[in-house]
């Protein structure tokens, strides 16, 4: 399909779309109806689940929070169902913030199966609250009015329910596209790297599941002054995990997916509702069935959903070319000579394993200082430390007269601190530009409300044009929107390396950054690194190509059994001959 | 609340907590081994004590097509397997073990139905029906995604609930059974009253308890599976499969699920789906252990046995909000002693 015929296709789409009410019958636009209700809860899904990496099976629980409060406020205190949407999103922001601020920090499967246990506690509460109703629901919820316009016929409230799913999911698109977004993509794959680059995991993590949830709270409001009545039943667990394979269904990965799941869910629960009697007495059991063995399918040969198969047919979008703009503000470079980096009696144990003993050096700005040492002498624990990915037993660490011994890696990266990774840790399916745009993130401000709204797109074209600038400067401005996992191991640490320079560090970090590099592009690197000092950075790495670390460094410290051997400039270090028997063996 | 009722719900609850001990074990022991939380294990329990319910009312149990059912499918899957991996003669095995073994209770099943069995026969029966579905569900739908996430493991686990729970209303129909008291027996202790039952309860988590300990201390099987758990990788290197780990893994969960709803049936009313909120409640118990340790799990479940148990006494509507929220502030305490969790759990994209 070219683009032209996608963009008619898309145009025909949503023409069918908004001229539904006036050639679909009532029942349809009713499924409709309930689509696009589905679709937004499922669209808060696809944000946390697809992009964030964060799994829950309770967002029907806070649809029903949010039904609640609008149905309770506007029939017990009648209230005006837009004081009603304004409780319910209160209400159900607050119960993410709780829920979440309790259960964002653990990892793994221990948050879905928290959700599993508050998505249940909170359905039996909706059953055992007198105010509520108990069982029996509340009734009589009233329309919503916009000025004396009721939206009680379907066809009314139709409109508004697909105006806010069509707002919803373009703002969650410019969210997507923007700093905070990139740092929600890049949660999906281990924290240590993501905090290493200034970004608060935590605050992302619990700020996603917040929009996640407040989607669904619209999705509640509406669906509450929709059906006029509220009942426990459609916001218990088996809706919950429904929501969830609405967007695994449609494509977590897409953000379209939450429409295609919900539309395929909807219309496949309504089918199956008029075949399935004819095959079984009564009907519904087997339904669950079918859900259960399609899920089991799609997760076992589709993972992706149905979205990556549609955007096959479709061409990709042209990316936004990367225009000239005027440079991200730059940190003052410390003076040269002055004392940057003092590193005083550090002191880490594993278990029964000294990793580190008594290890002290001091990095005066503007130097290049080598780390080396046979495999297994502390060296990347000493680096861990120092930017606070691992917190020491003892010692001192200072930057620029600043005790950062235990500032965590977060204050550590913004007070000018930028690293690569021994065993690299990029995000794969991130483009190469958008991998290095994440080192910007302590260079740049915009936040989420700006980022939905695209006020930040200034400073956006500064900060892609500075990632750019970073990519072509080592050598991978080649490609900037391929995907940073097609990458050769080698050229992956190099991208690693712009990552850290678009940090615009004082002091840059690099773990074994030549491993893996031919003989040409070792030579770009010493370059590299040449023209970082001319420029006032300071450069510590570790590497095992002595050959490389010899031409490239103005002074060497040597590690051995996680102990400080000797430190001193190339030629001192070569000829001790303490160094040489910790590389060759003693000659006796 | 007077001391006795207290004495009264804590012995209660420990009889609960009994029986969420050893689901709670069999979990452990599923996610341990295969890494599956596997949420539909109490489904299995409630369908040991529906199988024996029926076989009392001298009816046929629904178990007996459920079986035949899921084994059809993981013959299909395994000739499918070993075709594609064009190994037919491996086809015969897999026949045998996922065909002709559990058939064979459920062939017993259907020709005695309605005989009139004693009830010490009964039991073992309904054991022997119930127990190959643990093995052929993962058969069926999580072998093939043996290496994928925990996470992903988790969803295709909590999507084969739906499925469970519809074979039961499909086999079992929508009322609820209790089988006949296992015995009648009272003592008095003072003021203490304990029946023969909780005792047996008490005593049956006692005993599996001491077993699995010994099965995992001091047999090579045991070692197998332990070491499967640590490490998939080195296990596989050493010699050991871990398809058949985790088949063997999930016939003794099974097997620990059976002896469960035995159990549990004859003090409460099961429907098709009851399994789903017991099987959660041991899960609130093994996470309160961490989910990979057995004595903290069943502390755990023992703990959430005597909770609900005084719940239910202060409000028994509310009971399952008390149970469920309790893990909230579980898994508060839990972060902040494990500090920060990393969890570098790579999601392979399709």
């Amino acid at each position: 399909m070219s683009r032209r015929a996608a963009i008619v296709l898309a145009l025909a789409v949503i023409a069918l779309l908004a001229a539904a009410p006036f050639y679909a019958t009532s029942f349809t636009i009713t499924l409709l109806n309930y689509i696009g209700i589905y679709a937004l809860v499922a669209l808060g899904i696809v944000l946390l689940t697809g992009f964030g990496g964060l799994t829950s099976f309770g967002q029907a629980a806070f649809v029903g929070i949010a039904a609640y409060s609008t149905a309770w406020l506007t029939t017990a205190e009648g209230a005006s169902p837009w004081l009603g949407l304004l409780f319910a999103l209160a209400s159900t922001g607050l119960a993410a913030t709780v829920l979440g601020a309790v259960t964002l920090r653990l990892g793994g499967h221990y948050l879905p199966l928290g959700t599993v246990a508050w998505g249940l506690a909170i359905f039996f509460l909706f059953g055992n609250f007198e105010a509520l109703g108990r069982h029996n629901g509340l009734a009589n919820v009233p329309p919503i009015y916009i000025g004396s316009l009721s939206l009680e016929p379907t066809a009314a409230i139709y409109y508004l329910i697909w105006a806010v799913l069509i707002a919803a999911t373009i703002l969650v698109a410019n969210l997507l596209e923007s700093r905070e977004g990139r740092a929600i993509r890049s949660l999906r794959g281990g924290v240590v790297m993501v905090e290493s680059l200034g970004i608060s995991v935590f605050r992302i993590r619990l700020i996603t599941f917040i929009i996640a949830a407040l989607l669904a709270g619209f999705s509640g409001w509406l669906y509450a002054h929709m059906s006029r009545f509220v009942s426990p039943a459609p916001f218990d667990l088996r809706m919950g995990i429904q929501y969830l394979f609405m967007a695994i269904l449609g494509g977590s990965g897409h953000i379209l997916g939450a429409v295609v799941g919900a539309a395929l869910i909807t219309l496949l629960e309504n089918a199956l509702q008029d075949v399935l009697p004819l095959f079984a007495r009564d009907g519904q059991q087997l339904e669950v069935i079918v859900f259960a063995v399609i899920y089991v399918l799609v997760l076992q040969f589709a993972r992706g959903g149905v979205m990556p198969f549609v955007l096959r047919l479709v061409p990709g979008a042209a990316k936004a070319p990367i225009v000239a703009a005027a440079p991200l503000p730059r940190r003052t470079m410390p003076e040269r000579g002055t004392a940057l980096l003092s590193v005083e009696r550090l002191f880490k144990r594993f278990g029964g394993l000294e990793a580190v003993s008594q290890v002290g050096f001091d990095i005066k700005a503007g130097e290049i200082v080598g780390l080396i040492g046979p495999n297994g002498a502390g060296k990347s624990t000493v680096f861990n430390l120092i930017t606070g990915a691992l917190t020491c037993d003892d010692g001192k660490i200072f930057f620029l007269g600043e005790d950062i011994t235990r500032a965590g890696q977060r204050r550590i990266a913004e007070a000018g601190i930028a690293r690569t990774f021994q065993h690299v840790k990029l995000r794969p399916n991130m483009s190469l530009l958008d991998n290095v745009l994440l080192g910007t993130y302590p260079r740049t401000r915009a936040g989420f409300f700006k980022a939905a709204l695209r006020l930040d797109r200034q400073e956006e074209r500064r900060a892609r044009f500075e990632a750019f600038a970073q990519l072509k400067r080592v050598g991978l401005g080649d490609e900037p929107y391929g995907p940073a996992g097609n990458l050769p191991l080698g050229r992956q640490r190099i991208l690693e390396v712009a990552r850290a320079l678009a940090a615009d560090p004082a002091l840059i970090i690099l773990d074994e950054p030549a491993a893996g590099l031919s003989r040409v592009e070792k030579k770009a690197l010493v370059d590299l690194l040449h023209s970082l000092r001319n420029e006032g950075v300071t450069v510590l790495l570790v590497e095992h190509d002595v050959e490389f670390v010899m031409g490239l460094v103005d002074r060497i410290v040597v590690m051995d059994f996680g102990s400080k051997l000797v430190e001193g400039t190339p030629a001192a270090v070569r000829a001790n001959p303490r160094v040489q028997e910790a590389y060759l063996g003693s000659v006796a | 609340m007077t001391p006795d009722i207290g004495l009264i719900l804590g012995i209660d609850g420990i009889a609960t907590g009994s029986i969420y001990i050893l689901v709670g074990l069999g979990l452990v022991l599923i996610f341990s081994v295969t890494r599956v939380v596997f949420v539909p294990f109490g489904d299995i329990v409630a369908f040991s004590a529906l199988t024996l319910a029926t076989m009392q009312l001298g009816r046929m149990p629904g178990t007996v097509y459920m079986i035949v059912t899921l084994a059809a499918v993981a013959c299909l899957v395994e000739i499918g397997h070993h075709l594609r991996r064009r190994q037919p003669r491996r086809i015969v095995r897999g026949l045998f073990y996922y065909g002709l073994l559990p058939l064979i209770p459920a062939a017993i099943a259907f020709f005695t139905a309605g005989a009139n069995m004693p009830s010490w026969l009964q039991i073992p029966l309904a054991i022997a029906l119930v127990v190959p579905i643990g093995p052929l569900i993962e058969r069926i739908a999580l072998r093939p995604l043996a290496d994928a996430s925990v996470l992903l493991l988790l969803v295709v686990s909590v999507a084969l609930t739906f499925g469970l729970s519809g074979l039961g209303l499909l086999f079992f129909g929508p009322e609820g059974f209790r089988t006949k008291p296992l015995t009648g027996e009272i003592f008095r202790f003072g003021p203490i009253i304990l029946s023969t039952q909780t005792l047996l309860m008490v005593a049956s988590a006692a005993v599996f308890s001491l077993l699995l300990f010994l099965f995992f201390e001091q047999t090579l099987i045991g070692k197998a599976l332990r070491a499967t758990s640590v490490n998939r990788i080195g296990a596989r290197i050493v010699g050991i499969r871990p398809g058949n780990a985790a088949a063997l893994a999930f016939l003794l969960a099974s097997l620990l699920g059976a002896v469960s709803g035995i159990l549990i049936g004859p003090t409460t009313t099961l429907y098709y789906d009851s399994g789903f909120i017991i099987g959660l409640k041991a899960f609130v118990g093994a996470i309160i252990g961490g989910l990979t340790s057995y004595p903290g799990t069943a502390l755990g479940a023992l703990l959430i046995g005597v909770l609900e148990s005084f719940a239910s006494f202060w409000n028994s509507s509310l009971k399952e909000v008390v149970v469920f929220s309790v893990l909230i502030p579980v898994l508060l305490w839990r972060s902040l002693s494990l500090g920060r969790v990393d969890d570098e759990d790579h999601e392979v994209e399709e």
